[in-house]
């Protein structure tokens, strides 16, 4: 990790340096143990302060849209595919963007570095696929895959699909086919089954909207749960407003998501709901062969059609 | 000031019999973090716990408060009248809270019953409160409270503090409503005469494990215009996604919304907390957004907490250091830094 530091930093200084980008959206370090802060570097100096390990769990696409200017990204396999997202949406331009390409191993789980450490980590360091976290009962040491988020364990996709200065060489592949193991547990439930368990998901959410802002999807002038005139969805602690606002967002982007995790990697109350977005996914991969923000060309599923399009359900 | 002595076997029967007289409320587990929660018959609160994801504000400010009721219906007697919902205030005591939270309480409170406005929903849940706390022996890396006027020993918002010394807890009962919890609990051995000092010492550890620290002496000194025309607050607010997880996870945050919500001819007035973090917070009816950025809504969280309060009630600045914001930032986004900048 440490040369992918060393190349983001000589790679942005360089486009700085040059005038080919206006900025560059990156991670500078953390204030705690285990987290970054997405940072715009513009300046070759401030590009001295980028940095990446595997806690960079947003996915700097978000930063991105809508800018006028020319940008320089950092970008892992899943922000590559936002960042193409982006563009078929007319988000931003092509060549508008530079991406600074990272061949990504993973991002550990927020979740499962607290529970290694036992209680608060006062320290955490990263070498070479191992990973120690230092806490008041001690230090412990594990292997980073075992810590993985569990979109990262799963990723299909870690080599950036735009990569327009790579800053190191591509990384294997880990997985070949869609792990919906978790996904077709739910399927299997009976529908009261179902209900109870999201009811049960739901149940401790504040609605702070964290999921939907770390998203590089939700980027609409004024989102469905904001308009006043008319209000779709009450303001309260009803919970029929928390799932509608979860359902119509899973909703909202089915074809255009590329699991990349902010959403739940954000959520303060550690609320699954990659699991109703990768339902989307599963439904838009069986039924149109889909993987969102694979190229720059093909519009998302939804978003298009062909004559070949399943059809059964029209009755 | 009297200091009782409670083994942990009496504090927990004692706790439960305090139950008879008062509703408590103490911290639960809830999935992977602690929750405040009122409790059931025979539950006591978790005396180990570390942390509480959410403050306990909402014991005072609920996250949705029914404030007036009202029908559309033009057979009622009373169509188009607002009612004030009726609602029952018997005694409570919060067990367990944490002193920075019970001081957070006191902020509020500046806010919710001044000399021109006061809330009655929230001042009549205050009024039925018996704070009963308990001290921070290991500060979390991100508590800067002695930073804030406060501590993890301060006494300012309770009624007892109690204090676990490992072998059992000391309560230093601090006011006549601390008093009668004692006395409703059946408390009443007195702890030898070295208790006080045990306080102490035990504190002073506690605030010297304290590791973050603030300042914003300079920020006193500087204009609002200083501070708000600053040139760091795009790169500032930069990795700011704008959502509530601070507001709402913040023991001082304040905003409100009113809303109404209709069903069928019977309605209700809602006060939901707000969150100065969104757009919708400050859209004008005329469709203006006077804050249409996102790094000015960032700009004025800040501003709220480290200026603007500090400036209307000289009491210090509208944070008690609790550390929750920081840890729940998505983005990494942490008001020590922040103030440093603004300190500068």
């Amino acid at each position: 990790m440490i040369n992918y530091t060393e190349n983001i930093r000589k790679i942005s200084g360089d486009l700085l340096k040059s005038g080919k980008v206006d900025v560059v959206i990156g991670y500078k370090k953390g204030t705690l143990p285990g987290i970054n802060e997405p940072f715009l570097a513009r300046t070759p100096e401030d590009a001295q302060k980028l940095v990446w390990d595997s806690q960079c769990r947003l996915n700097l696409a978000n930063y991105l849209t809508n800018r006028k200017e020319n940008v320089g990204i950092v970008a892992k396999g899943c922000d590559s595919r936002n960042i193409a997202t982006h563009i078929i949406e007319h988000r931003v331009t092509r060549e508008q963007v530079t991406v600074i390409g990272v061949p990504c191993t993973g991002m550990t789980d927020k979740n499962k570095l607290r529970e290694l450490a036992g209680g608060e980590i006062t320290a955490l360091t990263e070498k070479d696929g191992i990973i120690t976290v230092t806490s008041r009962h001690g230090e412990k040491t594990v292997e980073k895959q075992d810590l993985l988020q569990s979109n990262c364990a799963n990723c299909l996709h870690r080599n950036p699909v735009i990569n327009d200065i790579p800053c190191a060489d591509p990384v294997p592949e880990i997985n070949t086919a869609r792990n919906d193991a978790e996904i077709k547990a739910i399927e299997a439930m009976s529908p009261a089954d179902k209900w109870a368990f999201f009811e049960d998901l739901l149940s401790t959410c504040t609605r702070c909207y964290a999921c939907k802002n770390a998203c590089p999807l939700c980027y609409c002038p004024t989102c469905f749960v904001d308009e006043s005139r008319p209000q779709w969805v009450g303001k309260g602690d009803d919970p029929i407003d928390v799932r509608t606002y979860h359902t119509l967002r899973a909703f909202h982007c089915a074809g255009r998501c590329t699991d990349c995790g902010a959403c739940e990697a954000a959520c303060p109350m550690n609320i699954k709901v990659r699991l109703l977005t990768g339902k989307m996914e599963k439904s838009c991969f069986e039924r149109y062969g889909w993987e969102a923000g694979l190229n720059t060309e093909v519009r998302p599923a939804l978003d298009t059609f062909t004559l070949h399009d399943p059809e059964e359900f029209i009755k | 000031m009297k200091i009782l002595h409670i083994d942990k076997a009496s504090w927990d029967k004692g706790v439960l019999k305090s139950g008879e007289t008062y509703r408590l409320t103490g911290p639960v587990k809830d999935k992977d973090t602690h929750a405040f929660k009122n409790l059931n018959d025979g539950e006591l609160p978790d005396m180990g716990y570390v942390e509480t994801k959410m403050s306990p504000k909402a014991l005072l400010f609920p996250r949705s408060e029914v404030m007036l009721t009202y029908s559309t219906n033009p057979h009622d007697g009373n169509c188009n009248i607002m009612k004030e919902a009726s609602k029952a205030y018997p005694p409570r005591a919060v067990i367990g809270i944490r002193p920075f939270d019970a001081k957070a309480i006191q902020l509020v409170k500046l806010n919710f019953d001044t000399e021109e406005y006061k809330d009655p929903y929230w001042l009549k849940a205050y009024e039925a409160c018996t704070f009963v706390g308990l001290a921070i022996n290991q500060p979390s890396i991100t508590d800067f409270s002695t930073s804030c006027n406060t501590g993890p020993f301060d006494e300012t918002g309770l009624d007892v503090l109690v204090v676990d010394t490992g072998h059992g807890f000391l309560a230093k009962i601090l006011s006549t409503k601390g008093q009668a919890w004692a006395d409703a609990a059946g408390f009443n051995i007195e702890a030898g005469a070295d208790a006080a000092s045990k306080i102490t010492a035990m504190k002073k550890e506690a605030e010297a494990n304290i590791v973050s620290k603030i300042s914003v002496d300079k920020i006193a000194g500087k204009t609002v215009l200083e501070l708000f025309d600053a040139g760091h607050w795009e790169d500032t607010a930069f990795g700011c996604i704008n959502c509530g997880t601070c507001t709402f996870a913040c023991p001082t945050c304040w905003c409100f919304d009113i809303q109404d919500e209709t069903y069928g001819t019977q309605g209700v007035r809602i006060k939901n907390w707000d969150s100065c973090m969104t757009g919708l917070f400050t859209m004008h009816g005329s469709g203006h957004n006077p804050r249409e950025y996102p790094y000015q809504r960032t700009r004025q969280r800040f501003m709220h907490k480290l200026k603007y309060f500090m400036d209307k009630y000289q009491e210090g600045i509208m944070c008690v250091g609790c550390g929750r914001c920081i840890k729940q930032c998505p983005a990494n986004i942490d008001i020590r830094e922040i103030c440093n900048t603004m300190n500068q």
